[in-house]
């Protein structure tokens, strides 16, 4: 018995050994010369295959980087220092310090601050709730089924005990993937080095604002006259922050009257409770 | 000589792996869209199959049979199948880079193509001898590339057809895939096997 086990053996290993030894002949024939710098910078590359360069995987992107097709930085999940690694293979300079970015969901509004008009029984999915116009009062905010939560391939979201998406800011690369996967819009980019921002996307007039959630932007401009950097701005009736200018000084979410603006820093974005 | 060359029309025709036997349908629909991969995806086919015929056989009669390992078929056939594709797919890269990604997926897929391993292990169950078995993998390959070829042809002029817009993609093409194969069931009988 245990001699055709070892017979068995020895003539897969022999035929195994054999084909190993004519495929290893053929690589050697038949090795096409490739950039050597492909496989280094795809070495450094974050190897998860996002996408969220432009490019199919992170081989693809490092065979465009190395034919000088793509930017060194263009990475958005390895950020600044997996630039640094891809330009010193690339044996380019970095132009300036690009800033490190992060996902920021832009509503305050969970469940203790906005007003529900209708129980959602659909599909467990924002996108489906889209269509049916959502369970709040207000048409700009939150729809709270976590469709940016399941896209995000880092773990670098949650859903709070409010009904909020949560950003974890160290985990979170950049990859866009739930600025996409939102179906109103509220997720943004924006650098990690910012911590005043407006938690509000709603273009309703302060009264319908009012009307549906306590910590909605109503349009009022008094961080535009507070704002000594000229970096907030009221246009159809929504505050936005120029980060470009933004100074972190954080008058304008003191004089909010509304609290839609908020100042956080530390590694979650948790919104306040309007009571506080 | 007249039986190999009844072996090698039964394998193109009668017997034709894809719209007959029903094996290696998966590029058969994949790498049919255009006549030139179609070609190129046949003849890496059809090399495989030439070279793992060989190969297989030389296993069967030398290893297998003396040793009296006949359930060790399938994993050495795999095996070398595997080998094989391997080398066929260094071969194309340095010699043809445009077919190569061309090919794209669907090469390292002859590994699985059942289509190459049916044959060695008909061939096998035939008792073909080492001659018959070449002729017979070849006509296989050639068939093969026939039913490859002809499917990329009609889909190549489908791109012009007006077809409904239910069937547009998968569902004309499984449509014709099935009219083929209705065509070539007419060939059975041709030959007595």
């Amino acid at each position: 018995m245990s001699s055709v086990v070892l017979v068995s053996l020895a003539s897969m290993a022999g035929v195994g050994i054999l084909l190993g030894v004519v495929i290893a002949m053929a690589h050697r024939k038949f090795a096409v010369k490739s950039d050597p710098r492909i496989d280094e910078v795809e070495g450094v590359l974050p190897g998860v295959n996002c996408g969220a360069c432009g490019y199919p995987g992170c081989r693809a992107m490092a065979e465009a980087i190395a034919k000088g097709e793509a930017p060194v930085d263009g990475c958005p999940v390895g950020g600044a220092a997996v630039a640094a690694l891809v330009a010193k293979i690339m044996g380019v300079e970095l132009k300036g310090g690009s800033r490190r970015l992060v996902a920021l969901v832009r509503c305050g509004g969970g469940r203790a601050e906005a007003r529900e008009t209708a129980e959602y029984v659909g599909l467990d999915d924002c996108r489906a709730a889209q269509l049916l116009g959502g369970n709040k009062g207000c048409q700009y905010g939150c729809l709270g089924l976590a469709s940016c939560v399941k896209a995000c391939p880092f773990n670098a979201m949650f859903m709070n005990d409010n009904g909020l998406p949560v950003v974890d800011k160290e985990a979170c690369t950049a990859c866009g993937l739930c600025v996409k996967a939102c179906p109103r819009n509220l997720i943004a980019l924006v650098p990690d080095d910012m911590y005043v921002h407006v938690l509000c996307r709603s273009y309703d007039t302060g009264r319908v604002v009012r009307s549906n959630c306590q910590v909605g932007c109503i349009g009022c401009k008094a961080c535009e006259r507070v704002c000594e950097d000229d970096a907030i701005h009221v246009t159809d009736l929504l505050a936005e922050i120029d980060y470009d200018k933004c100074t972190n000084c954080g008058k304008c979410a003191e004089v909010c009257p509304t609290k839609a603006i908020v100042i956080e820093e530390g590694r979650f974005l948790v919104t306040k409770k309007a009571a506080s | 000589m007249g039986n190999l060359a009844l072996t090698f029309i039964g394998a193109v025709l009668v017997n034709n792996f894809v719209l007959v036997r029903f094996l290696g349908i998966c590029p058969f629909l994949g790498v049919s869209k255009q006549i030139d991969t179609a070609l190129g995806m046949g003849m890496a086919t059809t090399f495989v199959m030439v070279l793992s015929g060989a190969a297989t056989w030389l296993v069967e009669h030398y290893i297998l049979v003396p040793f009296g390992l006949p359930f060790l078929q399938t994993l050495s056939y795999i095996l070398i199948i595997a080998s094989l594709v391997q080398v066929v797919e260094m071969f194309l890269k340095k010699t043809s880079p445009a077919l190569y990604s061309a090919l794209g997926i669907f090469l390292p897929l002859i590994t699985t193509n059942c289509a190459v391993l049916g044959l060695a292990i008909m061939a096998a169950q035939q008792n073909y001898t080492f001659v018959e078995t070449i002729v017979f993998a070849l006509g296989t390959g050639v068939g093969f590339t026939l039913a490859l070829a002809a499917m990329a042809g009609i889909r190549e002029q489908m791109e012009f057809a007006d077809i409904p817009k239910a069937l547009r993609g998968a569902g004309i093409t499984l449509i014709t895939a099935g009219l083929m194969s209705l065509a070539f069931m007419g060939f059975s009988g041709l030959i007595a096997m």
